[in-house]
């Protein structure tokens, strides 16, 4: 079974962000970029698959600036057998992922595709399902645990009522929730061997898709700055604080 | 000169940064405390490739630089001194038998070193021949296949927890010349320990002597030939130097970030600590000693790489200079936290404790001088 892993390269989890001075977007310049951590579940999970001997080949795929390359070389160091990049500038909408994803799998034909249920800069949690509904395959969200035994994959999942069970055959498509495992660190040997695994570059505007965006955004602008706390002297002055100024009560 | 470092380069130290977040950053205030090894953590690292870093990859290793390698103790050091720097020992007697030893004993040692099912021990030091430490007395009297090893050895790291100790024996004539290598197995009848000792710092990892009566070892278990032990020694310390050195690096870049948010929480006067001008002025020079430092490090590193002639003076100085230098810092960030620093509630005095030993171990700061001097009146 060959396994298409999709990895976004995002401001790292942990990073600083600030709002960009013309408040059009987050300030990517000097900021820690890394591995969309649910696309770090997703591959993780392909690797267990195929340690498992349950998949054959595993390949990792972004969509992005050349810079990705660092993230596809983290996903070949973590143990991807080959990693192919549509390289683009833009900043691309959701649909227009999941139509370049589409043209791939058609080209790659796997079996199975795991991605993040959602990148972090975005929160859009799109991508996936919108994939799925292109190739017209099944799909299971938001997975905390996968089973695979021969065609049929069984995906438990987290809902707000607590856990659901699906069940689908291959092919489809799996999105990751945080839960579904801990991905490991990548090998000193293996960081330095991930150079010499293919990586194919495409450029974006190759694969006939139209890539414009359908969205506009308007502004971008951090959350207020919160006011310095005060000390009240009584419970009096805090009920009354709590009633006409903060109009909570 | 190329001060970049190469894409494998910078994904290996974030791989490095991210285990040590994971993995040693939480638990060293408990290590420290309860003077534990933490073979376990240990193990996850070498699962990643961290305890035979720059053995050749045909023999196990991770096959690394040993600029590559700095940059890994560096990072893991700035999540525990004292536990990073007895990975860098292991390192540092798992090359020597990668590098000196036969096919027998790589066969024998280097997988289990490499998983750290076995750890390593370095031992050159005795209570009468520290800073002299050519005038060892410890001794290997040949008896037919056999050695038979007799005296202690002092200040051993990793004592009573290592598997295999490589020990410096004098095999001939008296000084550097009559000085040999041998492994010595862990479970060897007549090996015993003396009490652990009580430390200032280093407590994640045990420093006992090792006592030698009629240990007898088969003479397969030489490293190298008889009688070129002291060079194998000394050999294996430049690089140890510039290991130690890098967690010296490590230790300060802790410090020092530490430094950084305290100073902008913290407010007296009705102001930020980081509003004072002299605050300011003490964390620009910690940074631009830390960065110092780091230079002559890395240039070390790559001197041993390229095998550059003044790679001895280089190792020495970059040495005394990091050490120094990152004791300092430490030092300088103790104070910034006031009392706080010199509360066990703040890593800091953890740092201090373990970084102030850099400047006596793997040769002496003034030892260094000894060595640096010495080849700038010869040129
Ligand atoms: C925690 C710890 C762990 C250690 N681990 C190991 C280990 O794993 N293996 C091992 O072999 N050793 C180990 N050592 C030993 C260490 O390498 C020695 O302590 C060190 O080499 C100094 O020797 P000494 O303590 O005998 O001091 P001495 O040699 O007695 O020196 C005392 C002082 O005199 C100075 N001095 C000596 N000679 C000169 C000179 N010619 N000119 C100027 N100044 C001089 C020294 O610099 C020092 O300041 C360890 C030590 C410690 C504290």
């Amino acid at each position: 079974m060959k396994i298409l892993v999709a990895v976004k390269r995002v401001i790292d989890p942990y990073a600083k962000i600030r709002v960009n001075a013309d408040q059009t977007g987050i300030e990517t310049h000097n900021v820690k970029l890394s591995m969309n951590p649910f696309d770090e579940i997703a591959l993780e999970e392909a690797l267990r698959l195929k340690e498992q001997g349950l998949a054959s080949e595993i390949i990792v795929i972004s969509i992005g600036p050349i810079q990705a390359q660092e993230t596809l070389r983290q996903g070949l160091a973590l143990g991807a057998d080959r990693a192919i990049l549509i390289q683009t500038d833009q900043d691309l909408e959701p649909l227009v992922i999941a139509q370049l994803l589409n043209r791939i799998s058609l080209r790659e034909a796997p079996q199975l595709i795991i991605l993040g249920k959602q990148a972090i800069d975005n929160d859009a949690n799109q991508t996936g399902q919108m994939l799925a509904a292109l190739l017209n395959w099944p799909q299971a969200t938001f997975a905390s645990k996968v089973t695979i035994d021969q065609q049929r994959v069984t995906v438990e999942r987290e809902i707000d009522g607590g856990l659901q069970t699906l069940a689908f055959d291959l092919p489809g498509i799996i999105t990751t929730d945080l839960r579904l495992n801990t991905p490991r660190f990548a090998k000193l040997p293996n960081i330095m061997k991930a150079k010499s695994k293919p990586l194919e570059i495409i450029a974006s505007e190759t694969l006939g898709i139209d890539l414009t965006p359908r969205l506009t955004t308007l502004s971008i602008k951090p959350p207020p700055i919160r006011p310095k706390g005060i000390l009240v002297h009584s419970v009096d002055e805090l009920i009354d604080k709590l009633r006409f100024e903060a109009k909570v009560i | 000169m190329d001060f970049t470092l190469s894409d494998e380069q910078r994904a290996l130290t974030e791989m490095v940064e991210q285990f040590t977040e994971a993995e040693i950053t939480p638990n060293a205030k408990d290590w420290d405390e309860q003077h534990h090894f933490p073979i376990a953590t240990l193990r996850k690292a070498a699962d990643l490739g961290l305890a035979a870093m720059y053995v050749k990859p045909e023999l196990g290793g991770s096959g690394l630089s040993r600029l590559e390698a700095a940059l890994v103790f560096e990072k893991l050091a700035m999540g525990c001194v004292s536990t990073t720097a007895y990975l860098s020992i292991h390192n540092m007697v798992t090359w020597m038998i990668g590098h000196y030893g036969s096919s027998t004993l790589h066969e024998k040692y280097l997988s289990h070193l490499a998983s750290m099912q076995w750890t390593a021990s370095y031992c050159l030091t005795e209570s009468n021949a520290g800073s002299d430490a050519a005038s060892l007395i410890t001794s290997a009297r040949r008896d037919g296949d056999c050695y038979i090893i007799n005296g202690a050895k002092a200040f051993i790291s990793g004592a009573t927890q290592s598997h295999v100790y490589a020990v410096m024996v004098r095999t001939g004539e008296l000084g550097p010349k009559g000085i040999s290598c041998i492994l010595v197995d862990k479970d060897t009848p007549g090996l015993s320990f003396g009490k652990l000792e009580q430390k200032l710092g280093w407590h994640s990892q045990p420093t006992a002597m090792v006592f030698f009566e009629n240990c007898r070892v088969p003479i397969s278990q030489l490293l190298g030939v008889e009688n070129s032990g002291f060079s194998i020694a000394l050999t294996a310390l430049n690089g140890g130097r510039v290991n130690i050195a890098a967690c010296s690096l490590g230790g300060a870049s802790a410090c020092l970030k530490a430094s950084l948010a305290y100073v902008q929480e913290r407010s007296q006067f009705g102001k930020n600590l980081s509003q004072f001008q002299h605050i300011q002025f003490t964390l620009a020079t910690m940074a631009t000693q830390l960065d110092a430092a780091r230079l002559m490090v890395y240039r070390a590193a790559a001197a041993i790489d390229n095998q550059d002639t003044p790679l001895v003076t280089q190792c020495a100085m970059a040495k005394k200079f990091a050490t120094d230098v990152c004791f300092e810092i430490a030092n300088q960030a103790l104070q910034l936290h006031g009392g706080y620093g010199y509360l066990k509630d703040y890593p800091i005095e953890r740092f201090l404790r373990d970084l102030r030993v850099h400047q006596i171990l793997e040769g002496t700061n003034e030892i260094m001088q000894t060595i640096i001097a010495k080849r700038l009146l010869e040129a």
